[in-house]
């Protein structure tokens, strides 16, 4: 093991500035959450409408955002979008356009999907027991589709995160980023640091990641078996 | 946007696209292999191995694909093992891919309800022929939705292996953006190839899916 390239790591603001860089892209990767949701929601309630314009609009949409990789979308805006004058974004902002409405197509899909695995006998049953419409939803509709969409919405979040380490590509400055940095500034001294650094970058990946993870399938099981 | 350049620019694409179908296909098939010995070490409660597996898993669905190409090519080389540019991006997609669809083929093997082996046994059917003709049909069948998908999943991470200096669909766009100019119809031609590559392996996997639904299997 190259032990001389390890204290590249412990020099200086390198870890600081690693850590800071992982901030970057949980911050974008969380505010990508947030379009995807205030988005993504509505979306998914709009896809179990029967209208067939609706339908095509609200399909055509997620297949497409869904069929394209993310990383053609965010060079598609960044380059062009950008170039033609239309938008100029930074790269963050950018990302975070992307990425949330890449994420808004997800959970659209994931909203649609709870909703509609929901026994429509149960709408019935509720309406003959004397509910009103309102109630219906608020009581019936609305908890049980919360916990199947939980364990999903958690799932998304492990997703966007490890999605956003594509931001890299379009130059902005996160946590990978800064590991190339840090190795190309120690390149003469240390040049085994490349192992470590980004030894320590995938190893943050999986802090941030599987913790997520883990929650995400607690709450599956537990809500499962009620 | 000009159609004499994007014709000038379409033969680039159309080499560029073998590169990314030739590793999204030898990645695959990776995953597959590896995601099939997993899920069997983890079905059958293999001691040690199950553990094994277990982190392997966890690992490789918990981390990025960039960053783990970033690893095989840029760090692992410090440590004395290298690797060219493709062998990583196919160990890389090998990797992330084998995780996903050990859990794939996992869950489908466990939804085989365990009085089915014993009553393949009682038939007098061997251990292997039981696993061979009761356990895997049905597993495979239960998974198929979740493998195509990981299929589809595993055919768009490929996007990133430009990272290793291969010279992918995103690579050639990006050369060309940075050499001509041509934006617009670098990124129309990259969005056509990817649709060209990632449409039929869609509707494919839509096919197969309906078929093992038919089939009466998997339900």
């Amino acid at each position: 093991m190259p032990v001389s390239g390890l204290e590249v790591l412990l020099e200086g603001r390198n870890l600081v500035r690693l850590l800071e860089g992982l901030g970057t892209t949980v911050g974008i990767a969380l505010a990508s959450l947030a379009v995807a949701l205030v988005c993504g929601v509505p979306l998914g309630l709009a896809m179990t409408r029967r209208g067939a314009l609706v339908q095509v609009l609200t399909r055509g949409y997620v297949e497409t955002m869904r069929i394209v990789p993310q990383l053609v979308l965010l060079f598609v805006v960044y380059f062009d979008l950008a170039r033609e004058g239309i938008v100029s974004l930074s790269g963050t902002a950018t990302s975070v356009l992307v990425l949330g409405l890449w994420g808004a197509a997800e959970m659209g899909d994931l909203v649609r999907g709870a909703v509609t695995s929901i026994p429509e006998h149960q709408v019935d049953s509720a309406r003959a027991l004397g509910l009103a419409p309102g109630q219906v939803q608020r009581l019936v509709v609305l908890p049980q589709t919360v916990r199947r969409l939980a364990p999903l919405t958690v799932n998304l979040t492990t997703r966007l995160v490890k999605t956003t380490s594509l931001v890299v590509l379009i130059g902005v400055v996160e946590v990978l980023k800064v590991a190339q940095q840090i190795i190309d500034a120690n390149r003469f001294e240390h040049p085994e640091a490349a192992f470590w650094v980004y030894g320590l970058v995938l190893g943050l990946y999986f802090v941030v990641c599987y913790p997520v993870s883990v929650l995400a399938r607690r709450l599956e099981t537990r809500w499962e078996s009620r | 946007m000009s159609p004499d350049v994007l014709l000038e620019h379409a033969p680039l694409f159309a080499r560029a696209a073998v590169v990314t179908v030739r590793i999204a296909a030898l990645g695959i098939l990776g995953a597959l292999t590896v995601g099939l010995v997993c899920a069997a070490v983890e079905h059958f409660r293999v001691p040690v191995g199950r553990q094994a597996v277990r982190a392997y898993v966890e690992l490789a669905r918990n981390t990025p694909l960039v960053v783990q190409l970033f690893f095989l090519y840029f760090a692992l080389p410090k440590v004395g093992v290298v690797w060219s540019g493709e062998a990583c991006a196919i160990i890389g997609l090998t990797f992330l891919g084998g995780g996903y669809m050990a859990e794939a083929l996992r869950s489908g093997l466990d939804a085989v309800d365990a009085s089915q082996v014993d009553g393949a046994l009682s038939l007098g059917m061997s251990r292997g022929a039981a696993l061979r003709h009761v356990v895997l049909p049905q597993g495979v069948a239960v998974a198929v939705p979740a493998l195509t998908a990981n299929v589809i999943f595993l055919v768009k991470e490929t996007s990133v292996v430009s990272v290793v200096a291969l010279p992918d669909l995103m690579y050639v766009a990006k050369d060309i953006i940075g050499s001509s100019y041509d934006t617009r119809e670098a990124l129309t031609l990259l969005v056509v190839a990817y649709l060209v590559i990632l449409l039929p392996v869609a509707l494919g996997a839509r096919a197969l899916e309906g078929r093992w639904r038919r089939a009466g299997l998997g339900s």
